[in-house]
């Protein structure tokens, strides 16, 4: 037996491992200049001018706050566990960054000969990885709730995951329905099916499911007016009422990088994800590596523009009342998706598929 | 040692570890959370069975669901040292060796089946767990079994509310 140690393709993986520190780097530095973009848009929105004093046009700020949050004090409370205190944020980023895996952010480069997939991993069972790391986001806010050793941190914990629990079913719900289309679950699978000549986003075949999606998105991220595990003003913070320093930046952090994954989500599932509009990919092949790079651009503007939708939504519209917020979840989103997961299956039998 | 060996072991002993915390955690919290560690593993076996739709459903039902609830019920009951009993050493000993009596018997009973013979598990290659040929399966081989697994889901869904339902 040969005794090379590991029969792996080399190449591929440090391919592989370059193309992650790229994909995490860009993910943390978009959602780093979306705290930006949050508090110019919210300006905007109050008619007032927003941070406009580190650097110009204010653009060095989120470094100014990320240097601000590393430099306080940390604070670990007298009887947290401690080590699940720690794990609470960590574990809240990591599947925060997690989901980028399985994202098409692009089409093939080619690059010292060799064709390079912009995407890390085309699994075949593509979606349910990204539901199965979003669920794994609520022990983030449970375990950090609970190890603070504070009842309201304990509730809120409590409000946050049975919140993300509920949503995640009318949004699994919302997503059979576009399944059943499409007919595949990975990810880049139903990019291509969107750029097929003849065949339109499918937002045009399922508006319904697409609204229910964003509800619940709006909802998983823990934005307003979803944002109760975090209620600042009338119930006593969050689940991270504890934290301070860095450990508190990782809690908040997630919440801006979970919106730009989710943002990259539907602009995949529902917007064509790397497909431009009224352009026909096919027939300027020729451009190479300026064509997939064209794509790359094409979804990060959608991603930019559901972010600023995120923003729109939280800087317009006030806070659920809790039993609003599961009546809302529970008995019209999974409703609604049952009835269009049933319309969509008889049309698709109606037209044989 | 190919790659697969390694992870093999790797997951193997991650999940052993991880198991064997789950018992002697004194804090029930660390024991769920061990637990899901122990799912975490099974789930990477499934992978390099190239099992992808199980272990992503083990994670996301499991891990992502069940779990949850079991952390929900232990935070809000508030455990207290005191109310967990001691037991006698001898008692623990005998709980190991029987507990241990009935492994091995399993053991030896999969491992000498007829259907286990001349079997081994596929691994990296075969493409029974991919979600497309596993549904096709479901819905014909296998319909009758998976139909009565959903009433049997149903049911407990309408004993659930009906539970709730009392006050």
């Amino acid at each position: 037996m040969e005794m090379h140690l590991l029969a792996i393709d080399w190449m591929l993986f440090a391919e592989k491992l370059v193309l992650i520190a790229i994909i995490i780097f860009a993910s943390l530095g978009i959602a780093l200049y979306t705290t930006f973009a949050e508090r110019k848009v919210a300006a905007i929105l109050q008619d007032r001018p927003g941070p406009n004093r580190a650097g110009p046009f204010g653009l060095l700020q989120p470094f100014a706050d990320g240097l601000k949050l590393i430099m306080k004090e940390e604070i670990i409370p007298n009887h947290a566990n401690k080590w699940l205190f720690i794990l609470g944020p960590g574990l809240a980023m990591t599947a925060a960054l997690m989901t980028c895996a399985v994202i098409p952010w692009g089409d093939k480069v080619v690059l010292f000969g060799r064709n390079i997939a912009l995407q890390i991993a085309d699994v075949n069972i593509g979606i349910l990885y990204v539901f199965a790391v979003v669920s794994l986001g609520v022990y983030g806010i449970m375990i950090g709730g609970w190890a603070s050793n504070n009842k309201f941190s304990l509730m809120a914990a409590l409000r946050g995951a049975s919140q993300a629990i509920s949503y995640e079913l009318a949004m699994g719900l919302s997503l059979i329905a576009l399944l059943m289309l499409t007919g595949t679950l990975q990810l880049g699978e139903i990019v291509k099916q969107q750029m097929q000549a003849g065949h339109y986003w499918n937002i045009v075949y399922q508006p319904l499911g697409f609204l229910i999606f964003i509800i619940c998105a709006f909802a998983e991220c823990n934005r307003t007016p979803f944002d109760l595990p975090e209620s600042e003003n009338e119930l006593n913070m969050g689940f991270h009422q504890e934290y301070s320093s860095m450990k508190l930046g990782f809690y908040l952090f997630s919440e801006y990088v979970n919106m730009f994954i989710s943002s990259v989500i539907m602009a995949t599932l529902f917007f064509g994800g790397y497909d431009v509009p009224f352009f026909d990919e096919a027939a300027h092949a020729n451009w190479g590596n300026w064509l997939a790079l064209i794509g790359v651009a094409s979804i990060m503007i959608k991603a930019v523009i559901f972010i600023f939708i995120f923003m729109w939504v939280r800087w317009t519209i006030p806070r659920f009342r809790y039993d609003q917020l599961m009546n809302l979840g529970w008995k019209k989103l999974v409703p609604l998706a049952l009835i269009n997961m049933l319309i969509t299956g008889a049309v698709i039998l109606y037209f044989n598929k | 040692m190919s790659a697969i060996q390694i992870l093999f072991w790797f997951l193997s002993g991650l999940a052993l570890v991880s198991a064997i915390m789950v018992l002697i955690s004194k804090n029930p919290v660390h024991s769920v959370l061990w637990l899901v560690m122990v799912f975490f593993a099974i789930s990477g076996h499934y992978i390099l069975m190239n099992a992808q739709f199980l272990a992503i459903v083990n994670l996301i039902v499991y891990a992502g669901a069940i779990m949850v609830l079991f952390l929900f019920v232990i935070m809000l009951m508030n455990l207290d040292k005191t109310s967990d009993p001691q037991k006698n050493w001898w008692m623990k000993l005998a709980g190991v060796i029987s507990g241990g009596c009935l492994l091995m018997e399993m053991a030896t009973l999969v491992r000498q089946a007829a259907e286990m013979k001349e079997k081994t598990v596929m691994m990296k290659e075969g493409s029974i767990g991919l979600i497309g040929n596993l549904g096709k399966l479901l819905f014909s081989d296998y319909v009758v079994p998976f139909e009565i697994s959903s009433v049997l889901f149903l049911s407990a869904m309408v004993g659930a509310v009906v539970i709730g339902k009392k006050n």
